[in-house]
């Protein structure tokens, strides 16, 4: 295994862990209009409270590792997706301010137009996401100077919306959840009936966009092909969705968490092996596709950058446990909160 | 307008808004250390309340600054994908380790930091308010590093990279350590202990000239203005260290704050008008060889001029001029401040003169507006290049972005940037109006005696 994929391998880990962490707190947003009543609101925002702005941290760092080991991939991504970036841009700060605002004022309708904001910038963030990683699926239009020659609304196609909004499903289902462990009572018991209808929204996403890929870009099935031990993912990736339901059942509400944090993770890597090891496919002209060889830093480079990721990496894991142990168990309002 | 100047415009205001924030969580992260560590040691609650009240004020800037500071990120990437290919390799492991080191650290501790009164023990509070108060100057150090190499580059070489030029590291620590970063980051951390220092001084004069919250704002005067006197002299020091660095380093850019055009022994001004064209400072007054003095100890020895540079490679003189005369002002005024300050708190003098309790009010402003002009002078002074002779700004741009694309962005920057700003201070007024929670009781004084200062 050479640098290249190492690090290949840590920008995935940087973007799973921001799929897994901000997904929740993205679909606990995306569902915050379906709670009803000022209180139960309140708990919906304050039971991400504490940890939101720490989980858009990984975004932060993986766009930071993705500038660091994939300059040109992230120049071309970056410049080539400007107008969706500005508009991600754009509704991260707008669903911070919500998030700031939403509490200080008494008003009902103060409140309840920033709940909306608060909701709709969640949903546009997962869309925007999930489009985003659409493209890198189906291609985009690069020239040989590794620079886009699309435009905006030709990322818009119908294959990439889908996986929009297959993630929006599957962060809301994967949010329902959270909300489950989050809170007790009758909120709690709506939260567990949302986990279901969740389930199944994301459920039919799911298969639509499998079967979609392997007609439309088999490419992404060829390493599975070679190498048939890949399949065990795809298996344990059903696993880990069919156990969802029956630990909510059972009443493991963090086992469900777990379960489907393994899924978003399952996903990414049934993701990242199919793409590999091209990190922006080019379509038509596959042969100026930018690759985790063509576009990387310097072996020196990729080397200094392993060390400090070694160093950092066990700082990083232990104060995420810490703080999330720290805000473990029900969402008590008080003084500090939002 | 084409997109290079529209990218520049972007740039400058993000940057610009962004830079109000991060110096504020620095300094006043500092001052937090000190306002529990009392606490801690003394158990006297005013510094309790003292405490929890600057950090709602500080989780509300440090939340501004995150969100704008992810604008920043971005923006290298959408707007200048020429110069993120050519400074990546360098430029990355700085902030690789800004996001690993310093990022993840600040974000996490915050959150007990700012949720954790009634959840953790007051030393593991107490811990989390150091961790994040040293991972904010720890983003400060990365970030520093990145830009001082744009400044002075080093510890890399330039590689043909597929039929494209970067700059490849050589040397990790040369790249860290290269000629500026050391002056530059002491510089830019004592502006923010000032921006922080000034901010707490401003809000307590605020509380003793309306008359409350006294002993609340007594104590964090004191607090705030030990470090505003420590930072401000320390920051006379760091300056006249840095300017003597640009002189060698980047003797374009010293020529350009001082308006020097021939080779010959300068003058020192304290204020004046660039005329470009006739290449002289108008209405100047200045101190004859003084430039010369402070860089090599004597009057008499030239100092380069911008003549010795081509036009094309001269930075925009009158603007750099006027922005580094006005930040050495301002500079002079908060030690004078702080001094001030510091004498007049003798018997508490401090305390019943209305003049410089309403000078300290304002005075708040001073080093955010040092902080700006400072870094006017820092970047434009570097014009026109985006890294120190080896990339031109105008080559740095994106290719694939147009001009209608980045019109539309500044808009929504416009936009969200206002909202932003207006929320900012809307809640900042709040949260001062309504003051401290006052949280001591009978058992404010339970350890009286064991207190550093006396009580007022």
């Amino acid at each position: 295994m050479d640098l290249n994929i190492i690090w290949f391998i840590l920008v995935g880990v940087l973007l799973t862990g921001y799929a897994i962490l901000d997904g929740f707190d993205l679909g606990v947003g995306a569902l915050h209009l379906l709670t009803k009543g000022d209180e139960d609101r309140r708990i919906s925002i304050n039971s991400i409270g504490p940890v939101w702005d720490g989980n858009e941290v990984w975004l932060v760092t993986a766009g930071g590792a993705l500038f660091a080991a994939f300059p040109d991939v992230y120049a071309t991504v970056f410049s080539g997706f400007y107008t969706a970036f500005m508009l991600l841009l754009f509704v991260l700060i707008f669903r911070a301010v919500a998030i700031e605002f939403r509490s200080k004022q008494e008003s009902k309708h103060w409140r309840n137009a920033w709940d909306i904001a608060f909701s709709i910038s969640s949903i546009i963030i997962a869309l925007l996401m999930g489009t985003a990683l659409g493209n890198i699926i189906t291609g985009i239009s690069l020239g040989p100077d590794k620079e886009f020659s699309g435009t905006f609304l030709s990322l818009l196609n119908p294959y990439s919306l889908m996986i929009g909004i297959t993630t929006t499903a599957l962060f809301m289902m994967h949010g329902s959840i959270y909300l489950v462990m989050k809170t007790e009572g009758e909120l709690q018991n709506q939260a567990r009936n949302r986990v279901n209808n969740t389930i199944i929204f994301f459920s039919i996403c799911f298969v639509t966009v499998t079967m979609a890929t392997l007609i439309y870009y088999p490419g992404m099935a060829a390493h599975f092909k070679d190498y048939p031990v890949f399949f065990i993912i795809a298996i344990l990736n059903m696993l880990a969705i069919a156990n969802i339901p029956r630990e909510i059942h059972l009443g493991r509400n963090f086992r469900a968490f777990l379960s489907s944090s393994a899924t978003i993770g399952l996903l990414m890597i049934l993701f990242a092996i199919g793409i590999f090891p091209n990190l922006v496919f080019s379509n038509p002209n596959p042969e100026y596709s930018l690759t985790i060889y063509n576009a990387a830093s310097s072996q020196k480079t990729l080397m200094i950058m392993l060390i400090i990721a070694i160093i950092g990496m066990p700082f990083v894991v232990s104060y995420t446990v810490i703080i999330h142990k720290v805000y473990k168990g029900k969402v008590r309002i008080d003084e500090t909160s939002y | 307008m084409d997109t290079e100047i529209l990218s520049r415009i972007q740039f400058a205001f993000t940057i610009a808004f962004h830079y109000i924030y991060p110096p504020i969580s620095i300094g006043l992260g500092v001052l937090l250390v000190i306002m529990e560590g009392m606490y801690l040691r003394t158990g006297n609650k005013i510094y309790e309340n003292i405490t929890r009240f600057w950090i709602k004020i500080f989780s509300l800037v440090f939340a501004i600054g995150v969100a704008t500071g992810i604008v920043m990120e971005f923006e290298f990437g959408t707007n200048w994908a020429t110069y993120s290919r050519f400074v990546g390799d360098v430029f990355g492991s700085a902030l690789a380790a800004e996001g690993v080191f310093a990022f993840f650290l600040e974000s996490g501790f915050l959150a007990i930091l700012v949720f954790g009164w009634n959840r953790v023990s007051p030393k593991m509070h107490f811990f989390s308010t150091i961790m994040v108060s040293f991972g904010s100057m720890l983003s400060a150090v990365w970030i520093v590093v990145a830009n001082s190499w744009q400044q002075t580059p080093a510890g890399y070489h330039i590689v043909n990279n597929g039929g494209f030029l970067r700059a490849e590291i050589t040397d990790f620590w040369a790249m860290v350590f290269n000629p500026s970063s050391v002056d530059r980051l002491l510089h830019t951390l004592s502006g923010a202990w000032l921006t922080g220092a000034f901010l707490v001084l401003s809000v307590s004069a605020y509380y003793i000239l309306k008359n409350r919250h006294q002993d609340f704002a007594k104590k964090s005067i004191k607090i705030a203005l030990s470090l505003a006197v420590f930072a401000s002299l320390f920051q006379l020091f760091t300056g006249h260290h840095s300017a003597s660095g640009i002189s060698t380093n980047q003797p374009a850019k010293l020529a350009a704050f001082e308006g020097h055009y021939n080779t010959s022994p300068a003058p020192l001004y304290l204020s004046g008008w660039v005329n470009n064209r006739e290449q002289k400072v108008e209405f100047g007054i200045a101190i004859p060889g003084m430039l010369s003095y402070l860089i090599y100890g004597d009057t008499e020895k030239p100092v380069k001029g911008l003549n010795e540079f081509k036009p094309e490679d001269r930075p925009p003189v009158n603007l750099v001029f006027q922005s580094y005369h006005l930040m050495v002002a301002i500079g002079m005024a908060l030690i004078g401040i702080s001094l001030l300050s510091l004498f007049m708190l003798r018997n508490d003098f401090l305390f019943r003169n209305k003049l410089m309790l309403k000078i300290l009010l304002i005075s708040v402003l001073l080093p955010q507006f040092a902080n700006q002009l400072g870094w006017i002078s820092a970047e434009v002074g570097r014009q026109p290049w985006i890294v120190y002779y080896l990339l031109r700004t105008k080559d740095a741009l994106s290719k694939s972005v147009t001009s209608g694309e980045v019109i539309f962005s500044l808009i929504l920057f416009a936009l969200i940037y206002a909202l932003l700003f207006v929320l900012f201070l809307f809640l900042l007024d709040r949260k001062i109006k309504h003051g401290p929670d006052d949280i001591s009781g009978a058992d404010a004084v339970y350890s009286e005696y064991k207190e550093i200062f006396q009580k007022n």
